[in-house]
């Protein structure tokens, strides 16, 4: 029998300690004091690939958006590596972390600046589509949630063994659509649905 | 280090959906979860080292211009993984309100002071023992909307990060002895009884500092453990 600590939520409360800046919609001085940890910027100078922007809002099972609300998104550098000693691989040779972090504003709205993925190995050896794997907490939730993000302009969607895995009509809410630019980056969407006719799909991980 | 992450480890969490906690109702998955093999994207997980952390970041009673109101404590522990070896090095991070029961958040309406010498915020990277220590406040109880005189237990909130990210846990640590467990349906939406109490932290005398403040120990225990030759049919 395992011993792990439970889960508990995150609460209305955290972003003074876990996400302090950039809540200018929440705090009248446009920022807490303390300094973040981590931030919903993940491009570092010397990362080589696409620069993109992602942003969607958060959406509660009647249709409103979920303003305390935090994201978290591990990836792979464009060249598909893990900055992390479990990657057993050659590490990535530039500062590029591959986690954010970010939460939502008043109208539910989180934001990432990061580079596009590259394909990761997966199961069997079979290459894995370009995706982050995204991780939701929120007042009201007992337990982090997780989900993936694919990109809607990759061939290799059709191929990956873990979007096989999901009812097919269920697969369109696991896909970031491009739509247009912001800030000079491109811009994907992806809104996450936490209930609902187009709840978003969830992963047992 | 091979480590699997079983997902029967979880059997002890609360149900995304607990009623009794009412923001559950609208921000819980109503479709069943998808069960999917633990790729590299799972079994990997963000470094976040010493350089992430500055010096005093997890004394919470010296972020002021003087000390902050309320009991002086030490909270303090170690993070393991399932086979109770240490997890060194990895990211800690606390929030809590303060002696009052008020955190620093524009959205906390509770009228109870703010302390302008307590953020309720710290952090820390556990030692190559996987120990770590907080310098803080105990925090207070304080009133929420959940149910008509509804009131959390003192608590601190724990943010941990592990060998990988699925080992990533955000929880509570409560009181021993807290009145108000019996009526606080977040803290009774782990079920088990056993579980339920490994989130409630131990008084700790002999880390007690004489003349100075009462230590609480808190030992955090993370998903994953060795893999068996058995696990290898698992993913």
């Amino acid at each position: 029998m395992s011993e792990i600590t439970p889960s508990q939520t995150v609460g209305p409360f955290f972003a003074y300690g876990l996400t302090p800046k950039g809540r200018a919609h929440w705090d009248p001085n446009g920022t807490y004091a303390w300094k973040e940890t981590v931030g919903d910027n993940l491009i570092t100078p010397d990362a080589a690939g696409q620069k993109i922007r992602i942003q969607g809002q958060v959406i509660d099972g009647d249709g409103a958006p979920i303003n305390d609300c935090m994201l978290e998104i591990w990836q792979a550098d464009s060249q598909g590596r893990y900055a992390s000693p479990q990657d057993k691989r050659a590490l990535p040779n530039t500062q590029f972390k591959g986690f954010g972090r970010s939460a939502t504003d008043k109208n539910g709205v989180y934001n990432f600046d990061t580079i596009k993925p590259g394909a990761v190995p997966g199961p069997g050896g079979k290459p894995q589509a370009p995706h982050i794997v995204v991780c939701i907490y929120s007042r009201g939730m007992l337990r982090q949630v997780y989900t993936r993000l694919y990109f809607a302009d990759e061939a290799a969607n059709a191929s990956d063994p873990i979007l096989a895995l999901v009812p097919e009509d269920r697969r369109g809410t696991l896909i970031a659509r491009k739509t247009g630019e912001q800030n000079g980056l491109p811009l994907y969407r992806f809104n996450i649905y936490v209930q609902g006719p187009n709840e978003t799909v969830f992963f047992e991980i | 280090m091979s480590l699997v992450y079983p997902t029967k480890s979880l059997e002890n969490f609360p149900r995304h959906l607990t009623p009794g906690y009412r923001s559950t109702v609208k921000r819980s998955p109503s479709k069943p979860l998808i069960i999917m093999p633990h790729t590299l994207s799972e079994l990997t997980g963000p470094v976040y080292g010493h350089d992430a952390v500055q010096e005093g970041d997890n004394d919470l009673t010296k972020q002021g211009k003087s000390e902050p109101l309320g009991e002086r404590i030490i909270v303090h522990g170690q993070v393991l993984d399932e086979d109770r070896r240490p997890v060194p090095d990895t990211l800690v991070e606390i929030w809590q309100a303060n002696a009052c029961g008020r955190y620093v958040h524009v959205v906390d309406q509770h009228p109870a002071p703010l302390d302008p010498n307590f953020t309720g915020a710290g952090r820390t990277i556990t030692d190559k023992n996987g120990y770590y220590r907080f310098v803080t406040i105990k925090p207070g109880a304080y009133p929420w909307g959940n149910h008509p005189n509804a009131w959390r237990p003192n608590h601190i909130h724990f943010s941990v990060f592990g060998h990988s990210f699925v080992s990533r846990l955000v929880t509570q640590m409560y009181f021993p002895g807290d009145y108000l467990f019996p009526f606080d349906p977040i803290f009774n939406s782990v079920t088990d009884e056993k579980a339920r109490m490994r989130m409630v932290s131990t008084f700790d005398l002999e880390s007690t500092i004489p003349d100075w403040a009462l230590a609480f120990r808190f030992d955090i225990v993370l998903r994953g453990r060795e893999a068996t030759p058995l696990d290898n049919d698992e993913h």
